[in-house]
C-alpha cells in the first residue's frame, strides 16, 4: 500500500488546493499518469503518480487545501512485488490503514504549512531562524537541524551584522492568484540571494551563420514546423550541460548532487504577469524540431495554466531568453536548489571585428551566472563558451 | 581458562560458570537436564565430572518448585545459579520471580536479600516453534527488585556472570539461543565485566539503532549496509535491560537526532515502547525524525523456516526503518 501525498512543486510550495480528481477510487494507474490536478500558487498542475496500482481510496475531497506531505489517496500496489527491497524478512507488522481524513471542522486552527522535526524547530528559535518556506531534506521533506544549520550559516556568511528577522506573521491559508505568485518568486528569489554566492560571467556569440542556417531550414517548412533560434540555445544549453555535469543538478544537504539527467527549465512570462520555468525534459536528447516542438507544446500548456507535477519539479537548471524585449543581455537569480541559470539577450546586428573589418554581424549576449559553492569562473567560462559553439553550430537534420 | 582464538558464546558461558564454582564455594549450579545431560544448550557439558552431583544438579520438570528452592538457597547464604530452560517455561515461575525473589529484600524491611542468579535461553531461530521460541525479557524487565542482563557478545557472555554473583539482589541473564554458537575471540584474561552500562559497538553520527542480545549481529549488519549508503549508524548494545542506562542512550540519540529500535520483542508493550517512550521524554527537543521500532511481528513465532524468519526483525527491515528515519 502507498500513499499519495500532496507533492512539492518546488522550492516555495506550501500547500496546494485539490480541484480535480482525474482517477477515481478502483481505478488502475500507472506510474506517470495524470491522476489528478492541483492547484498552487503557480496555477493549475497536474500531478503524477510515482508508482502504479490501484487507486484504493481518496484522503482529501476536491476543493480542500492542504500542506505539502498530505497524504492525498491511498494507493494499493501491484501484487505484493511493491514493497521495497526488504524480502520476505521484513514482512511489516499490519498497519491501520488511516481512517478518511474527515474535512476540517470549520473554525479548527489550521496545521502548520510545513513539517519541521523539534530540534529544528528549537534551533531555529534559539536562531530567530524563520522555518516558513525553507526547503527541508528529512522524512517527508520534513525540515530538520541541519536545514536550519545550513541556513543560519547561509545568514552569516551573507550578513554577519544582520538583525534577526522578524517573527512570521500569522500564516493564514495560503494565498492563491498573483499575490500568491508574486509571493512565492520573491521566496524563492530571497532565498537564492541569501544562500547562493552567485558569480557571473557573460559571452558575445556571433549567430549571423546559426541564423542564416535556421532560415534556409525554414524557408520550406509550414510555420508551426519551423525552428526558432530559442530551440537552438536551449539544445545548446542541454548539450553543453553534458561537458560540465557541475552546473546540472542541486545544492541540497550541504552537497552539490549532479543530476544525472537533463532537464533544461524554461523561463515563460505568464500573461498578466509572473513567471515560471517548468522543464524540457532530456533536452539533451532531442533532436531541433523534436526540441521546438516540446516548447511549443510547454509553453502552450503553461499559457493555458496547465502543466505536469513533474515539469515543475524536475528543471536541473534554468535558461532565461529576453529575446523578444530587446534588451542586450540579462543577468539571472538562480532558481534554488539548482546551481546555473543560463541568460540570453536579443539577437541583434551590431558592428563587429571579423578578419580584421568592422561589419555588421548577428550578436546574442550569452550570461552565465552559477553557485561558486559548486563551481569556479574558470569552468563557468569554458562551460559558456561551449554552449556559444553549440548554438553558433544548430545540428539541424 | 577458554583463552583459544575462535571461542564459543557456549564455552564462554561454561568458563564464567566453571571460574565461579572454583573462586566461591557457596556457587552451584541447578536446572533440568544441567547434569548428566550438559545443558539442553550444552552449556554445563562437562561441569558434572568435574564438580560433582552435589554443585551441579539436575532437577525436576517444575520450574516453580526448582526456582523456588535457589531462592530458598539464597535467603540460606548460597550463590545458586539457576538454570531455565527456555523463557517461555519461565512463566511456570513468575510467581516465584516476581512475588518472591523480587519483594523480600522489600518486604523484610531490607532483613533478607535473595543474591539469585537465572539464566535464560530467549529468542528464535532455530525452528524450535511458539512455545520455545519467545522473547520475553520486556516482562523481566518490568519488575523492580531483579536486575536484567543480555549478554550479546562472548566478552560479555564470559564476564557477567561473576558480576551478577556479586549482586545481593536477583539477576536475570538472557542467553540467545543464536548466540550460543557465535564464536569469536576472548583475551585469555578475560573476566568479570559490568553490568550496568550500555555499549557502543559502532560509533556513527547520522542515527542511533539500538539494540541488544541476539538482534545486536542484525543490527551490525544493516549498519555496514547503511555505511554503504552514506549513513554513519551508531550501534548501541543495551547490555542490561533492567535498569536501563539512560545516560549511554540519550547521549547517542542527542548526537544523532535518529532513533531505531531493534528488539525481538512484540512491538506491543516492548522493551522497544519503553525505550521509545524515554527517548521522547528526555531528547524530544533534539529529534529529527519520529522514532522507529524494528520488532517481531505479532504473533507466535512460526515453526516453518521462511516465516519464522519473516517474523523476526532482520538486517532489510533496520535497513529501511534508519532510511525512513535520516529521509534518505
Amino acid at each position: 500500500m502507498g500513499v499519495f501525498r500532496m507533492p512539492s512543486l518546488g522550492a516555495d510550495m506550501e500547500a496546494g488546493k485539490l480541484v480535480e480528481w482525474l482517477k477515481r477510487a478502483g481505478d488502475a494507474i500507472a506510474a506517470g499518469d495524470v491522476i489528478a490536478v492541483v492547484e498552487t500558487q503557480k496555477g493549475a498542475i497536474e500531478v503524477e503518480a510515482f508508482e502504479s496500482g490501484i487507486v484504493e481510496s481518496h484522503l482529501v475531497a476536491v476543493g480542500q487545501t492542504v500542506p505539502v506531505g498530505t497524504p492525498l489517496a491511498m494507493i494499493r500496489g501491484e501484487g505484493t512485488a511493491a514493497a521495497p527491497a526488504a524480502g520476505p524478512a521484513a514482512v511489516p507488522v499490519p498497519q491501520i490503514a488511516p481512517s478518511p481524513a474527515a474535512p476540517p471542522l470549520s473554525g479548527a486552527p489550521q496545521p502548520p504549512a510545513f513539517r519541521a522535526s523539534p530540534a529544528a524547530r528549537r534551533f531555529a528559535a534559539e536562531h530567530a531562524i524563520e522555518l516558513t518556506g525553507m526547503r527541508g531534506s528529512g522524512p517527508d521533506g520534513a525540515i530538520v537541524f541541519v536545514d536550519v544549520e545550513q541556513a543560519l550559516q547561509g545568514r552569516r556568511d551573507a550578513a554577519p551584522a544582520a538583525p534577526p528577522r522578524p517573527p512570521p506573521t500569522a500564516a493564514g491559508p495560503p494565498a492563491t492568484g498573483m499575490a500568491a505568485m508574486r509571493q512565492a518568486i520573491a521566496a524563492a528569489m530571497e532565498r537564492s540571494k541569501r544562500e547562493i554566492p552567485h558569480y557571473y560571467v557573460a559571452h558575445a556569440a556571433d549567430v549571423t551563420a546559426a541564423f542564416d542556417a535556421l532560415a534556409a531550414f525554414n524557408a520550406t517548412r509550414a510555420p508551426r514546423d519551423r525552428v526558432l533560434f530559442g530551440a537552438a540555445l536551449l539544445g545548446a544549453v542541454a548539450r553543453a550541460l553534458a561537458r560540465f555535469p557541475e552546473f546540472n543538478g542541486f545544492h541540497r544537504g550541504g552537497a552539490f548532487e549532479p543530476a544525472p539527467r537533463i532537464h533544461v527549465g524554461m523561463a515563460i512570462a505568464l500573461r498578466g504577469g509572473g513567471l515560471v520555468a517548468p522543464a524540457i525534459h532530456d533536452a539533451d536528447k532531442l533532436a531541433l524540431p523534436d526540441l521546438m516542438r516540446a516548447m511549443h507544446d510547454l509553453a502552450d500548456r503553461v499559457r493555458a495554466g496547465r502543466f505536469r507535477s513533474s515539469e515543475i519539479a524536475d528543471p536541473t537548471i534554468t535558461l532565461t531568453s529576453l529575446g523578444e524585449r530587446g534588451v542586450d543581455a540579462v543577468l539571472g537569480v538562480i532558481y534554488p536548489p539548482q546551481v546555473a541559470i543560463v541568460g540570453a539577450g536579443t539577437p541583434a546586428l551590431r558592428p563587429w571585428v571579423v578578419d580584421g573589418a568592422v561589419v555588421a554581424r548577428r550578436l546574442c549576449r550569452l550570461t552565465l551566472a552559477a553557485d561558486h559553492r559548486v563551481s569556479d569562473g574558470h569552468r563557468g567560462a569554458l562551460f559558456l563558451a561551449e554552449v556559444a559553439r553549440l548554438a553558433e553550430n544548430p545540428e539541424l537534420p | 581458562m577458554t583463552g583459544a582464538p575462535g571461542t564459543t558464546y557456549r564455552e564462554a558461558v561454561r568458563a564464567a560458570i566453571r571460574e565461579a564454582m572454583q573462586r566461591d564455594d557457596r556457587v552451584f549450579l541447578m536446572g533440568e537436564d544441567v547434569g548428566r545431560y550438559g545443558g539442553c544448550y550444552a552449556v554445563s557439558k562437562g561441569l558434572l565430572d568435574e564438580f560433582g552431583p552435589e554443585r551441579i544438579r539436575d532437577t525436576p520438570l517444575s520450574e516453580s518448585g526448582f526456582v523456588g528452592a535457589g531462592i530458598g538457597a539464597a535467603l540460606g547464604g548460597m550463590r545458586p545459579i539457576v538454570e531455565v530452560m527456555t523463557v517461555n517455561f519461565s512463566m511456570l515461575c513468575l510467581d516465584q520471580i516476581l512475588n518472591s525473589a523480587a519483594t523480600i529484600r522489600h518486604m523484610s524491611g531490607g532483613q533478607f536479600s535473595v543474591p539469585l542468579v537465572i539464566r535464560m535461553a530467549t529468542g528464535a531461530g532455530r525452528q524450535l516453534a511458539a512455545q520455545h521460541s519467545h522473547s520475553l525479557e520486556n516482562i523481566y524487565a518490568h519488575i523492580p527488585g531483579i536486575r536484567v542482563v543480555a549478554p550479546a557478545t562472548i566478552a560479555d557472555a564470559r564476564g557477567m556472570l561473576w558480576t551478577a554473583l556479586q549482586d545481593p539482589d536477583p539477576v536475570v541473564i538472557f542467553e540467545h539461543v543464536m548466540l550460543y554458537n557465535a564464536a569469536g575471540e576472548l583475551d585469555g584474561e578475560a573476566g568479570a565485566v559490568d553490568i550496568d552500562r550500555a555499549a557502543v559497538r559502532r560509533p556513527g553520527r547520522d542515527v542511533s539503532l539500538i539494540t541488544y542480545g541476539g538482534s545486536l549481529g542484525k543490527t551490525l549488519a544493516a549498519a555496514d549496509e547503511l555505511a554503504g549508503l552514506g549513513i554513519e549508524a551508531e550501534v548501541i548494545d543495551l547490555r542490561t535491560l533492567r535498569p536501563l542506562d539512560d545516560a549511554t542512550i540519550m547521549a547517542s540519540v542527542r548526537r544523532t537526532r535518529r532513533a531505531v529500535i531493534v528488539d525481538e520483542g512484540w512491538r506491543t508493550g516492548s522493551l522497544a515502547a519503553e525505550i521509545g517512550s524515554r527517548i521522547v521524554e528526555q531528547c524530544f527537543w533534539s529529534l529529527d525524525a519520529p522514532i522507529e521500532r524494528v520488532c517481531s511481528a505479532e504473533v507466535p513465532i512460526p515453526y516453518p523456516r521462511h516465516l519464522e524468519e519473516a517474523a523476526l526483525p532482520q538486517p532489510a527491515a533496520i535497513v529501511a526503518a534508519a532510511r525512513a528515519a535520516t529521509g534518505r
